[in-house]
């Protein structure tokens, strides 16, 4: 007799959860509820805000866990799906007219915007993080507000980024492995470039990949956006060397990418026109459906700079209530709900990888190891940076991410074929003047 | 008790009456377009940030921008966005409505579906621009490459220049339509015993043109220009979906970099001032345009 794995056990428990609801008694809920601190107040509704998933099974999962609470509870939930980079201004605007929906899942800085519109999200990220190994460093930073002291924010986890290449084209060009450092990544982007397979990173105003790439290298050889007191740091040696570096690989890329937005590597990676690039697990999902690209598709976690350290710039995602919900508890059940693994494990399982949990508990998924090129992604979590390092994440690193200050230093000398230190230059004085403020 | 009520006889006056009249109008007006442009003003005049009303600045805001870089380039570039694009769309407007008065062969279908750029959706507009101009899959390059003008990709959208001027084409290719139906109503408003009486004395058609269609379109062209002028001039959609400001900040306009500032990074008191900044351009440009009538 075969015995059932923890997948099927999960399944098996979640289905009869299900059924046992529909019948009107689900004794394992109700437990679970009852062990839970957050009492959701009566005739609580919820609305939520989130961002729509690249891969269609994390809206599909989402929405199955949120029928399931809907069935356990009686709350009713309506989700809300915007394209990513609009989640932002929308909850700013929630925040300045104090209306909108109960729960928001943002980005990055977000909810130091408007701490003081934010529910004090201690007791849940506490409890959460108790009951699931606890955090990784990168929530700490984007979701506990070291100014008022407290949570505001529920981590939830990042959309991670590693480099995806042609297995193939990496070998013609003289590299059967991925090279481990930065040097070795230029002969590879070089070898692909006289192969006819360039590679290809954004340096047009792309929210997520631009940002991911330029902050990578940046990082990689020590240069820093600010000190840990925020005075302005990127005026170094470090990020000259980065620059310079910049500069070698943007000689090696494919035609157009100062004009890319986010989609674009995608659409030239799956059209076969590029052959090196940064990305979440998207591409490598989409490349599924390609039955002569899939095999040949693979993902690493970029590699090491100088700094000898891994320095991933990925999107952190959180969930944050606004004080203006009627419904504070309903909302913190629902999260402690979602981010419980009856419904975590699914969802992302579901997605393969393309949200990478903040929770140290969920690294252990059985999904992370299912598939070499989906292990990657796992690691992007521990290995991730927050924005305006080595500063203090904020308002500050927000804007200056925002404004893709570090983005328009890069194109500055790469395309626009400015002197490094002017570019330097140009990008100290609009910190300076964003981290005045 | 004898007559009407007081207030209704009050109403007798013509000017009481028509204050009365105006009412609801004015109340309208003053809601949905006073409050909110008054509101712009106060707020880049305060150090508001979001969730926080800030405190009174003065024109700080406005010494701000006028020292930032990205400001000003952004400045010059609306300036120069709104009147490339006024100009080629007042030109080809004016050259289609001409053909489009004329009686063809399916004359009603081509009014019908020039309107076409005009009435879809400017965000998906966009996309097909985007589209037709990426750097890799460019509809518009790979006809070119097949027509042997060129060997490889134009790339659009990835240089400030090229990106620039992308734009304004597709701002032109947008616009067209709303200065082609205005001059179409225009020009069938012109009595033809006008033109008969002109070549009658032997008036050339450049002439006719000149002396007759001209100045008589020139009222039409006012009110095009002016309302047109402010529609480009506070373009976002457009200029968001396909570059986003860049790149490198190249084809930020007033209304993207104010987006940025004050709505995803928060600084609503530097978003307003450089907000309300185009409003003197808007003034200079109807002055320009009321005198420029006036003295024809």
């Amino acid at each position: 007799m075969k015995h059932p794995d923890r997948r099927e056990f999960l399944q098996s428990s979640a289905a009869g959860i299900g059924a046992a609801a529909l019948a009107g008694s689900f004794p394992a809920l109700a437990s679970a509820a009852e062990a839970s601190p957050f009492k959701p107040e009566k005739g609580a509704e919820l609305q939520l805000l989130r961002w729509k998933g690249f891969v269609a099974k994390d809206d599909e999962i989402w929405a199955q866990n949120t029928a399931k609470f809907e069935k356990a509870t009686g709350i009713k939930v309506k989700i809300d799906s915007l394209s990513w980079p609009d989640v932002t201004p929308k909850a700013a605007l929630a925040a300045q007219v104090g209306s909108g929906p109960d729960i928001i899942m943002g980005w990055n800085d977000d909810p130091f915007v408007y701490p003081d519109k934010l529910v004090d999200m201690t007791d849940l990220a506490e409890h959460i993080g108790k009951a699931h190994g606890g955090y990784f460093d990168l929530a700490h930073a984007y979701c506990y507000d070291g100014e008022v002291k407290r949570w505001v924010s529920q981590p939830i986890g990042v959309t991670g980024n590693a480099l995806v290449y042609r297995k193939s084209w990496a070998k013609d060009a003289g590299f059967a492995e991925f090279p481990k450092d930065f040097d070795g990544m230029l002969k590879l982007a070089r070898g692909l470039k006289k192969a006819g397979h360039p590679c290809g990173f954004s340096l047009g105003h792309a929210v997520g990949d631009a940002n991911g790439w330029t902050h990578w290298v940046l990082w990689g050889f020590g240069g820093k956006q600010a000190n840990p007191d925020n005075t302005i740091a990127i005026n170094s040696a470090e990020t000259g060397h980065a620059l310079d570096y910049a500069k070698q690989l943007y000689e090696t890329m494919i035609a157009g990418v100062s004009g890319w937005l986010d989609p674009n590597n995608n659409q030239a990676f799956l059209a076969g026109q590029c052959g090196l690039t940064m990305n979440g697990i998207s591409i490598w999902a989409s490349a599924k459906e390609n039955p002569q690209l899939f095999p040949d598709t693979a993902n690493v976690i970029p590699p090491y700079g100088p700094s000898k350290q891994h320095t991933i710039f990925n999107n952190f995602t959180s969930a944050f209530i606004f004080k203006y919900s009627k419904y504070p508890n309903a909302a913190k059940e629902y999260l402690r709900f979602m981010l419980d693994t009856p419904q975590a494990d699914p969802w992302v399982t579901g997605m393969v990888g393309y949200v990478t949990p903040a929770l140290k508990g969920y690294a252990d998924l059985p999904v992370w190891t299912s598939n070499p090129n989906i292990t990657p992604y796992r690691d992007t979590m521990a290995a991730s940076k927050f924005d305006g390092f080595n500063g203090k994440p904020g308002k500050a690193a927000a804007q200056a991410l925002d404004e893709f200050v570090i983005v328009d230093m890069f194109a500055d000398v790469c395309v626009n074929n400015m002197a490094v230190k002017d570019s330097i230059a140009k990008a100290e004085k609009r910190l300076t003047t964003i981290y005045k403020r | 008790m004898t007559g009407r009520p007081q207030i209704l006889a009050r109403l007798d006056s013509p000017r009481v009456l028509g204050y009365v009249l105006i009412a609801p109008a004015a109340v309208l007006l003053l809601g949905l377009l006073a409050y909110p442009l008054v509101l712009g003003v106060w707020l880049s005049m305060t150090s508001a940030t979001l969730g926080n009303a800030g405190e009174f600045v003065g024109l700080k805001n406005y010494a701000t921008i006028l020292d930032d870089p990205i400001f000003r380039g952004a400045a010059a570039f609306s300036v120069l966005y709104t009147v490339c694009a006024e100009i080629g769309k007042l030109t080809l407007g004016l050259a289609l409505a001409l053909i489009l008065n004329q009686r063809f062969r399916g004359y009603r279908a081509a009014r019908s579906l020039m309107l076409l750029p005009w009435v879809a959706p400017t965000v998906l507009s966009a996309l097909a621009w985007l589209w037709l101009l990426d750097p890799q899959f460019s509809a518009l390059s790979w006809l070119l490459i097949k027509l042997h003008l060129i060997h490889d990709n134009v790339d659009f959208l990835g240089h400030a220049w090229p990106a620039r001027f992308s734009l304004i084409a597709v701002n032109i290719w947008r616009g067209l339509p709303y200065f082609a139906i205005g001059y179409l109503a225009g020009l069938q408003g012109i009595s033809k015993d006008l033109y008969e009486a002109a070549a009658i004395d032997g008036a050339t058609g450049w002439q006719a043109f000149r002396r007759i269609t001209w100045p008589l379109l020139a009222p039409i062209t006012t009110i095009l220009v002016a309302f047109s002028s402010i529609f480009t001039l506070t373009d976002f959609q457009l200029i968001w979906t396909m570059t986003r400001g860049g790149p490198t900040d190249s084809t930020q306009v007033f209304t993207t970099l104010a987006y940025q500032r004050a709505i995803t990074g928060g600084q609503l008191g530097e978003g307003a001032a450089i907000a309300v900044a185009p409003i003197v351009f808007m003034i200079v440009l109807a002055v320009i345009v009321v005198r420029s009538v006036r003295e024809r």
